[in-house]
C-alpha cells in the first residue's frame, strides 16, 4: 500500500537581504492512514515550513520544490491554487498551535464550523450546523447547541483548541496536521487534547503528522518521529527504537537536556548541547550539527553527510557507525 | 524560624475587573491567603496552572502590585520597613520571556548596569569590572558588551536578564518561568546555570513555573497552587514519593516524559477550569475532582500540616 502523503527532497528556500536562507534542505518523510508521524526539533528547524509547503500555505516570499510530494496518489507539486483550496480542509486539514488567532474573533464558533464543510461539500447549513454540533460533543464540549452561538473569546484556551480540533475534522480529512497542538496550553489539559487527538485518530483512521519541540509528547504520541534539524531530518525512526537507542549525537544530546523525574538526579548538572544553532542563510558544506557536535571529526567538515539506511524507516544522517554512537551513549549516561 | 529569608503571611490580592460595558465591576480573588516561607539558600517552587495566582504573588514580593491585605515578613522584618530601593537591591525578578523583558533600544552592557546605575554604588570603574565578572559568571562573552538584544539567541537574552538580577548581589532572586520561552537544549544550559549560581553563590530561588520536572530538579520544596490558595506544600522529594492532594497527582501523572513505552496519561480531570470570578463553593478543586463528595462541595478543607507536609483536602 502506498503511504497517504509522501516528500522526498523538499526543499523551503526564503530570499532575504543577507542571502537566500535556507530553512528546508532535502527533507523526506511520508506517514500512513492509521499512523502519527512527529515532526521533532528546535524553534526555526524548519518543521512548521516543512508542512506549510505541503499544503501550499508558505508566504509569499518563500519558494519551494520538491522531487515529489504525493498526496493520495496524487502529485501535488504542480497543481493549481484552486485544486489546492479544494484538498485543503477537505483532504488534509491542519491544527494550529494559537487558538486565539487562528479563529476569527468577528464570527461565531458556529459560523467558522459550518464553513469548513460549506466550502467543500453540497450540503445544507442545517445539515452542517448538525456535524458541528456532533464534533463538538466528539471532542468533549458539552452544552455544543448554545457553544455554537459563542464567539471565540467567550471560551477558555483548552475550549478553543478543542472547537480548532472539531474544525479541522469536519470535512472528515484523511490526514490532520497538528502545529504545536499544546503547547499554548497548561499540563493537565495538554494531556487530555493528546487523549482526545488520539483517540479521534483511530475512530476516524486518519494520518497524522503532529509537529512538536516537546519530546515528551512525541514519545508518547508519534509512531515514527523524524528528528530535524537546522532544515535537515537527521535522524528519524520507529518511536520506541529512537528513543531507547538515540543514534545521531543531537538526538541523544536533546534526551539528555530534559530532566525526567525518577531518572535525572534532582540537583546534579543535566546535559547539554552547547553552541547554538548556525545561521541558515547560505549553503553549508559538511553535518549541520558539526559545531556542536563532540564527536566531530575532519570528514564532518568537508563530506557531503547523506542519510544512513540501518533497517525499514530507520536512517540517520552522521559519519558515526551505530555501534560507536551505542558505546558513547553508555558512556555518557554512566557519568 | 531565624533562618526565614522570606516570609508571607495570608496574602490576598483582589482585581477589580469590567464585568462588561455599562456594568459594574467584580472582584476576582487572585491570591487567597497565602502564606510562604522561603529559607535562606533554599529554592522553593510554586506549581500551578495558568491563572491560579502564582505570578501576582511574585509581582507581591517584588512590590510591583499591593496586596489587599496580608503580610510579608523579609529577612525577620516587616516589608513595610524596609526602603524601597534596597528591597529592589534585595530581591530581584528573572522573568518568563527574554524577548520582551530587555529593551530592545538598549545595549546589553546599558541593561546589564543599569541597577547598579540605579543604585549609584561606586564609580565607572568599578562598574565596568563589576560588569564584566558578572558576564563571565553567567556565561557570556565579554564582547557582547555593546551589542543589542535582538543580536542574541533567546539563551543569550536569558543569561543577560540573569546578569541584570545578579549584578547587584541580591538575597533572594524570583524567577517567573526561568525556562519555559526557552529550546530544550537552552533550557537545560539555563537550569544548569541557576544550579552553579546557587551553589557558588548561596543564592535563594523562588522559582515559579507550571513544570513539575524542573521543580523536581531544582527545588527543594514545593508548594502546589490552586485558583489563589495553596492545596499542597512539602519538601520536594516527599511531595513527588507521596502526592497528597488529587490536584498535586494529576499534575503528576501530566508530566510527559520521553518514554514511549508509558503511553498517554489518564488525569481523570473534568475539563473545566473553574471561572476565578465566580468560584465554585466549598474545595474550589471539587467540580474537576475525581474524588469529590457532599463535603467537598459544602465547605473548603483546611490545611493539615503532618510532619511538615501541608495539604487542604479531605481525603489526604
Amino acid at each position: 500500500m502506498s503511504a497517504l502523503l509522501k516528500v522526498r527532497d523538499l526543499h523551503v528556500d526564503i530570499p532575504l537581504a543577507a542571502g537566500v536562507l535556507h530553512a528546508v534542505r532535502g527533507v523526506d518523510f511520508s506517514v500512513d492512514r492509521g499512523q502519527t508521524l512527529s515532526l521533532v526539533g528546535e524553534s526555526g528547524c524548519g518543521k512548521s515550513l516543512s508542512v506549510l509547503a505541503v499544503m501550499n500555505l508558505l508566504p509569499k516570499k518563500a519558494t519551494w520544490h520538491a522531487n515529489t510530494i504525493a498526496f493520495d496518489g496524487q502529485e501535488l507539486d504542480g497543481v493549481s491554487e484552486w485544486q489546492m483550496a479544494n484538498i485543503r480542509g477537505s483532504k488534509m486539514a491542519m491544527i494550529f498551535q494559537e487558538p486565539m488567532t487562528a479563529l476569527n474573533p468577528c464570527y461565531t464558533i458556529g459560523n467558522q464550523l459550518e464553513e469548513a464543510l460549506l466550502r467543500h461539500q453540497p450540503v445544507s447549513r442545517n445539515k452542517a450546523r448538525d456535524r458541528a454540533v456532533y464534533l463538538l460533543e466528539k471532542v468533549g464540549i458539552t452544552a455544543a447547541d448554545s457553544r455554537l452561538k459563542q464567539y471565540p473569546h467567550q471560551l477558555s484556551g483548552g475550549l478553543r483548541q478543542r472547537v480548532m480540533i472539531a474544525m479541522g475534522l469536519m470535512c472528515g480529512p484523511p490526514l490532520i496536521i497538528a502545529d504545536e497542538p499544546t503547547t499554548a496550553l497548561d499540563v493537565t489539559i495538554q494531556a487530555q487534547i493528546l487523549a482526545l487527538l488520539a483517540s479521534l485518530q483511530k475512530e476516524f483512521d486518519m494520518g497524522m503528522i503532529l509537529i512538536t519541540h516537546d519530546l515528551g509528547v512525541v514519545a508518547r504520541m508519534a509512531d515514527s518521529v523524524a528528528v530535524m534539524y537546522c532544515g535537515q531530518v537527521v535522524e528519524t525512526g520507529r518511536a520506541i527504537e529512537l528513543f531507547e537507542n538515540p543514534l545521531h549525537p543531537y538526538t541523544q544530546g536533546l534526551l539528555r537536556c530534559i530532566p525526567v523525574p525518577g531518572k535525572t538526579k534532582p540537583g546534579e548538572h543535566l546535559g547539554s548541547i552547547p553552541g547554538i544553532v548556525p545561521t541558515p542563510i547560505g549553503e553549508q558544506t559538511g553535518c549541520v550539527f558539526q559545531n556542536r557536535c563532540s564527536y566531530v571529526t575532519d570528514d564532518c567538515t568537508s563530506a557531503k553527510i547523506g542519510l544512513a539506511r540501518i533497517s525499514a524507516g530507520r536512517a540517520y544522517r552522521c559519519l558515526l557507525r551505530p555501534k560507536v554512537s551505542q558505546k558513547n551513549m553508555s558512556e555518557s549516561q554512566a557519568i | 524560624m531565624t533562618t526565614a529569608l522570606l516570609q508571607t503571611e495570608d496574602i490576598t490580592k483582589v482585581y477589580q475587573v469590567s464585568a462588561g460595558l455599562f456594568k459594574g465591576k467584580l472582584p476576582l480573588t487572585a491570591a487567597n491567603g497565602v502564606s510562604i516561607q522561603v529559607n535562606r539558600g533554599e529554592v522553593v517552587g510554586l506549581v500551578g496552572e495558568s491563572g491560579c495566582g502564582k505570578s501576582t504573588i511574585a509581582k507581591i514580593i517584588l512590590g510591583l502590585e499591593k496586596a489587599t491585605s496580608g503580610q510579608i515578613y523579609f529577612d525577620g522584618q516587616p516589608m513595610t520597613n524596609i526602603d524601597r530601593k534596597e528591597r529592589a537591591r534585595r530581591i530581584q525578578p528573572i522573568f518568563q520571556d527574554p524577548y520582551s523583558s530587555l529593551n530592545p533600544r538598549k545595549s546589553i552592557g546599558s541593561i546589564i548596569s543599569l541597577p547598579y546605575r540605579v543604585h549609584q554604588i561606586g564609580n565607572k570603574s568599578e562598574m565596568r569590572t563589576r560588569m564584566t565578572e558578572i558576564m563571565d559568571t553567567v556565561g557570556l562573552p565579554p564582547r557582547f558588551m555593546s551589542s543589542y538584544p535582538n543580536q542574541l539567541s533567546g539563551g543569550q537574552r536569558q543569561r543577560v536578564a540573569i546578569a541584570r538580577a545578579l549584578i547587584m548581589k541580591p538575597d533572594l532572586v524570583i524567577c517567573d518561568e526561568p525556562t519555559s520561552a526557552l529550546d530544550v537544549s537552552v533550557q537545560s544550559q539555563i537550569l544548569n546555570l541557576l544550579l552553579d549560581l546557587r551553589k557558588n553563590r548561596g543564592l535563594t530561588y523562588l522559582i515559579i513555573t507550571h513544570d513539575l520536572s524542573v521543580v523536581e530538579h531544582i527545588a527543594s520544596r514545593v508548594a502546589v497552587m490552586y485558583l489563589g490558595r495553596i492545596v499542597e506544600e512539602a519538601a520536594t522529594d516527599k511531595l513527588l514519593k507521596n502526592p497528597r492532594h488529587p490536584y498535586t497527582r494529576a499534575l503528576l501523572t501530566s508530566v510527559l516524559t520521553p518514554e514511549p513505552r508509558l503511553g498517554l496519561p489518564e488525569t481523570h480531570l473534568g475539563i473545566a477550569y473553574p471561572n476565578p470570578i465566580d468560584p465554585p463553593p466549598g474545595c474550589t478543586f471539587h467540580p474537576r475532582c475525581p474524588e469529590a463528595d457532599d463535603r467537598c462541595k459544602k465547605a473548603r478543607p483546611q490545611p493539615i500540616d503532618e510532619n511538615d507536609h501541608m495539604v487542604a483536602c479531605y481525603f489526604a
